[in-house]
């Protein structure tokens, strides 16, 4: 996917000492595109479930109920019951906040290992960059699922590993991104003046280049979130991710398959519920890289 | 030309080789011992030991790595620890399996996706292309599992058309040559057997097509629009031709970059994603065949089966950056 | 500019293609029933996988012998449903006084299906083969027979063809289910001609001398075989083909059994049985139960060296209900470590009843009485002996937490799985086994013995008197001696309670309404040559 998000080089024009003005600027265009708001607004509600998903969930995560198996919806369930007769729509509820960490915190994580790697990568250049950049390479050319769960396999399923096996698969997208940003800015007028004053590199990272590299981490970062969350759905599917009783999605989705027929709302609801979110962080992805991409505007 | 390619040869070597030192460290990371898998439940401490003996696991881990290497230098990808086969008689029918599908889910996306990129542009703002482009919205956030999951519901189950699973009629089986059915068919002239074949390669092909059709649409509807956009087509408008296909032919060429570099992409994406796709609809693919031999902890397998489709992704992607050289003259190479 | 010519040409002769393809797949939907109905002597019959070899000998795993047992025959046969010893390959037979002496007086008229003959010589050189071969080679036979030839615990001494029809088979000391080994679906007699060309050859080309040959195998989909016309038995096979069709899926082989694109399908989920017998077109099959499922406690992890706490968890788990929900009551309550339909199964055993007030007390002698916590394995994959591992752990969970027991559920992939609690690395473990030949030597010694720690002896348990009776057991050739040697083990087993017994299950199948003659085994490998359509 990140291959095909157009070029973010454009981003390099914004200039640092009047930072609050681009930004407003992306969100005066940003809040134009309804697209965009809806996307937040799809977001905001997932969020907002995760949040405060133990009050709005009429029931908990593991209520097993053997009278109620596979109740279809009604008004006690409005989801209807699983195959443990629990109550799908309080799953489904505390699943947001499941997707929504894994989603997040494994973008956040592979931001993390990627800018170190890539401003690494970038800022000396040479053997380092040469190695780095090969072992970005090498871990590209592997389907990311497969390798996913091959670090699964090795860690042992669990949440807590798919987490970290979606935030490695993801580590060379931003590792490019930010080496690619670190080497175009490098070259800039006021960087090689701030080397000429005698700037120390930690300072010209810190104060430089990170802040220019923001805007088009944070539309990668918000698109990666939409495949991190379609990632972990899929190992959970697998049986690779969530351990029982967790609610999560893909696991839900999974179990369902046992009862397509006699029971299609146990498949229909997490379903629907990873469709949403995902489609939630790619509209408002797709809105931030318009906003605060000026030559992608069309 | 000829320099080009041979310099992204080389390029490849170290990738290749990098790939293979790390999927070789990494399943000798996983738990379990392969010869206890392959023995089963009932096996004595014994059969074990020999098998660990026979299978050289019980050397250290250069030296095996080793031989690996100069193995596969030889053309030998190992044998299969569960079905004593070479890995290289194996891996065909499954990754034959898998390309038809993966081929037939390409098709599908390419023809659906650009056309609908291309009316959405011509009838900008119209109830198709906000419908279109809605529903492309929605593909690229689509859990192909779910949505297999939904046609297997739907139409298989519910609505009888097609069959759940499998990619032929096992009651009137294709005899396999090149294992591509499609083709097998073709060859035998068997169009009755061709007809099954195609039924079953629709519910994957379409879940497995949903991505690459949507980024298609939408990638073609933006090319389209620039096209419109130039004075040439804009004149010929006011002039009030009859300009479809004039834009159509246009537009086409204008997007076939685009659109291969999604091929190139997502082809890989589909060889290994297939996972998926193959464990909802029981098709005997390449993504199938590597998950069982993580499973079962079958090293040379799992090795040589992730190399095959790394190299066949890499290699997809060397072919589409020379396809563009073909296409656009402008794409210098030194 | 040619180039491009060209390449659109191309281009826009793939969209042709394909849109003739697409128009083909949405005008879809009748064509597919009227294939069906011309195959009515073909079985398709679904399973969870593939088989790894069709060289029955070289392998432990059971999807192997369901198709072999349909290529292949044995000297003797399992009953039709259960594991009494009858003639096979061999008519008659007889075993000296000591116990020491078999001779096997063979069928006539029998051929290979590549037409070599069916004699002594063919049986000898099938013996001599497994003999000389290694543990990497034949797993199984060193297992059953105590190694190989020069092995000092290997029990076969010769093996000779006395006549064209006659073997004799002499042994080194008496093996007391010697004749229902020989009855195990893995020895069975192949012929010659085919193994003597080399074996990787054999396995992929199967020749014996049953009712099915062997036609084709696409790996991880199916494997064909057909009729074999010269079948020593008149009339039989019924049908022409059977095809072995893996669909790993559960639910995705029901749904293929519903929809009628398969005839036979194996591993029903207890919770599908209902579904299958409401279905007018299908009927469910019962397979006879020879299996136990269980919770194992690791006898060498504190608290569980302490019988009383092994005891209390016994009497903690409401075996009933998880039988109620789990196995839809299509098992029984276990007590023993072994099915009752094996002789030397010790009825007289009262077992634990369902007591948490007593499992309190049990702890509380222990000096355990504010409970503790402890990790509870729950196996990652349906088996016939435990369909929803993950479920009934969450059962017992409960059922813990009502002592005062905090247990955390723990899951790992099967390989990791059996891996990790067979170096005894799990405090509580659920698992299970099915038997192999009908003995209770396959139960009691190998899941419980100090022989087999470290591989089917999960819980690490020994007990010297047990032992003991185990040892004298598999020598002993009288029945009821050598039963009530097995009964006394139970009893041990029972007081020092190293596995919490949860249930015998009735594996269950799905077929066609019209579907007659099958006639499941209890091991698992069914012989299909009865087996026909209305």
């Amino acid at each position: 996917m990140s291959e095909l998000m157009p070029k973010v080089d454009g981003i390099a024009e914004v200039e640092i000492e009047k930072t609050t003005g681009p930004w407003r600027d992306a969100w005066r265009s940003f809040r134009k595109s309804k697209i965009a708001v809806a996307g937040m607004l799809i977001v905001l509600f997932f969020v907002l479930l995760a949040v405060l998903g133990p009050v709005l969930a009429p029931e908990g995560i593991n209520d097993q109920s053997h009278t109620d198996r596979l109740q279809p919806p009604s008004s006690a369930h409005w989801m209807g019951t699983d195959d443990l007769g629990r109550d799908i729509l309080s799953r489904v509820i505390h699943g947001a906040r499941i997707s929504l960490t894994v989603g997040f915190a494994s973008v956040v994580l592979s931001v993390i290992v990627g800018s170190v790697l890539g401003i690494v990568a970038g800022y000396y250049g040479r053997w380092v960059d040469m190695i780095i950049s090969r072992i970005f390479d090498i871990m590209l050319a592997f389907p990311s699922i497969l390798l996913a769960i091959a670090i699964v396999a090795v860690l042992g399923p669990s949440l807590k590993n798919a987490l970290i096996a979606i935030a490695i698969i993801n580590v060379p997208n931003f590792g490019r991104l930010i080496r690619s940003k670190v080497l175009s800015i490098k070259e800039e007028e006021y960087i090689t003046a701030a080397k000429a004053i005698g700037m120390k590199d930690a300072r010209i990272l810190f104060s430089h280049i990170l802040p220019n590299s923001m805007a088009p981490v944070i539309v990668q970062g918000t698109l990666a979130i939409a495949t991190a969350i379609l990632e972990a759905a899929a190992l959970g599917f697998l049986g690779l991710g969530a351990t029982p009783p967790q609610p999560e999605w893909g696991k839900m989705l999974a179990d369902s398959k046992d009862y397509l027929q006699s029971a299609p709302w146990t498949m229909i609801f997490p379903g629907l519920s990873i469709m949403l979110t995902v489609l939630g962080f790619n509209l408002m992805g797709d809105g931030l890289r318009d906003a605060l991409d000026p030559k992608m505007k069309s | 030309m000829v320099s080009y390619l041979g310099r992204r040869l080389l390029q490849l070597i170290p990738v290749l080789l990098g790939m293979t030192f790390i999927v070789f460290m990494m399943i000798r990371a996983i738990p379990g011992n392969p010869a206890q898998v392959i023995l089963g439940q009932q096996a004595t401490p014994e059969a074990v030991a020999a098998m660990n003996e026979k299978l050289g696991l019980d050397k250290p881990w250069y030296t095996q790595f080793f031989n690996y290497i100069g193995n596969i230098l030889r053309g030998d990808l190992g044998e299969s620890m569960r079905t004593r086969l070479p890995v290289t008689d194996e891996i065909w029918p499954h990754l034959a399996a898998t390309l038809e599908l993966a081929v037939f889910a390409i098709l599908i996306a390419v023809v659906i996706g650009m056309n609908a990129g291309i009316i959405s542009a011509w009838f900008q703002n119209s109830w198709f292309d906000y419908t279109a482009m809605i529903l492309a919205l929605v593909g690229v956030s689509m859990p192909i599992f779910w949505l297999g999951l939904l046609g297997q519901w739907g139409v298989a189950i519910e609505l009888g058309w097609l069959p759940t699973s499998g990619r032929e009629e096992v009651r009137d089986p294709v005899n396999a040559i090149t294992n591509l059915y499609v083709i097998d068919t073709i060859i035998q002239g068997r169009f009755d057997q061709l007809w099954q074949v195609i039924r079953h390669l629709i519910l994957p092909g379409i879940a497995l097509a949903t991505i690459p059709m949507a980024i298609i649409a939408r990638m073609t509807r933006s090319s389209m629009l620039e096209v419109m956009r130039s004075d040439y087509i804009r004149t010929a408008r006011a002039k009030g031709q009859k300009m479809f296909w004039v834009v159509y032919k246009h537009a086409l060429k204008n997007a076939i970059i685009p659109v291969l570099t999604v091929i190139g992409l997502q082809m890989g994406m589909l060889l290994g994603g297939a996972i998926l796709t193959e464990t909802i609809f029981a098709w005997p693919g390449i993504g199938r065949y590597i998950y069982d031999a993580i499973n079962f902890r079958d090293y040379p397998v799992i090795q040589s089966g992730i190399l095959i489709v790394a190299f066949i992704f890499v290699m997809i992607n060397l072919v589409v950056d020379l396809l563009y050289g073909l296409i656009d003259a402008r794409i210098k190479y030194d | 500019m040619k180039r491009k010519k060209i390449l659109s040409l191309a281009f826009v002769m793939l969209l042709g293609l394909s849109a003739i393809l697409a128009a083909c797949g949405s005008s879809g939907g009748e064509g597919g029933k009227s294939s069906s109905s011309k195959g009515n002597s073909i079985l398709v019959f679904g399973r969870g996988s593939d088989s790894t070899s069709l060289d029955p000998s070289r392998v432990t795993e059971g999807e192997t012998f369901k198709v072999t047992v349909n290529i292949y025959e044995t000297l003797l046969n399992f009953g039709e449903e259960d594991t009494t010893v009858q003639p096979g390959l061999a008519e008659e037979w007889e075993t000296s006084e000591d116990g020491l002496t078999y001779t096997f007086h063979l069928r006539e008229g029998v051929k290979f299906h590549d037409d070599t003959d069916f004699n002594a010589e063919a049986v000898v050189k099938n013996f001599e083969r497994w003999a000389n071969g290694d543990a990497d080679m034949f797993p199984y036979y060193s297992s059953m027979f105590g190694g190989f030839k020069g092995d000092a615990e290997h029990v076969i001494d010769s093996v000779t063809a006395e006549d064209e029809k006659t073997v004799v088979i002499k042994l080194k000391r008496p093996q007391a289910p010697f004749l229902k080994n020989i009855a195990m679906s893995m020895f069975a007699i192949a012929s010659p001609t085919a193994f003597e060309k080399g074996d990787d050859q054999f396995e992929r080309n199967p020749v014996g001398t049953g009712p099915f040959k062997f036609v084709d195998w696409k790996p991880n989909d199916t494997i064909t075989i057909e009729k074999f016309d010269k079948y020593w038995q008149e009339g039989l096979p019924k049908l022409d083909k059977v095809v072995f069709k893996s669909v790993p899926d559960n639910s995705n082989r029901l749904n293929a059994l519903i929809k009628g694109e398969i005839d036979l399908a194996d591993g029903i989920n207890p919770a599908d049985g209902e579904k299958i017998e409401s279905n007018e077109e299908l009927q469910l099959v019962e397979r006879p139960s020879m299996n136990v499922g269980y919770l194992g406690l690791t006898v060498t992890r504190p608290p569980f060296d302490k019988k009383e706490v092994r005891q209390a968890l016994n009497y903690a788990i409401n075996k009933e209900a998880i039988i109620d929900s789990f196995f839809e009551g299509r098992a029984d309550i276990a007590k023993n470590p072994m099915p009752p339909s094996i002789s030397g199964y010790n009825e007289d055993i009262e077992p634990y009843e369902y007591n948490p007030e007593k499992a309190k007390e049990l702890l509380a002698k222990a000096g355990l009485a504010d409970g503790f916590d402890m990790e509870l394995w729950a196996m990652p994959v349906p088996r016939p002996y435990m369909p929803d591992g993950q479920k009934v752990a969450e059962v017992i969970q409960s059922n813990l937490a009502d002592i005062g027991v905090n247990a955390k559920i723990v899951t790992y992939e099967w390989a990791t799985y059996l891996d990790k609690a067979s170096k005894g690395e799990a405090d509580a473990f659920m698992l299970g086994w099915t038997g192999d030949n009908g003995d209770a030597d396959n139960f009691l010694y190998v899941l419980l013995d100090e022989d087999n720690i470290g591989s089917n002896n999960y819980t690490y348990f020994k007990n010297d008197e047990m032992h003991d009776l185990f040892i004298k057991a598999q020598t002993e050739v009288d029945e009821t001696i050598r039963n009530e040697y097995y009964k006394k083990a139970q009893e041990i087993i029972h007081d020092e309670a190293p596995w919490v017994p949860i249930a015998h299950s009735t594996p269950l199948l799905g077929a066609k309404k019209g579907l007659k003659g099958f006639k499941p085994h209890p091991t698992g490998s069914d012989i299909l040559m009865h087996v026909e359509f209305e």
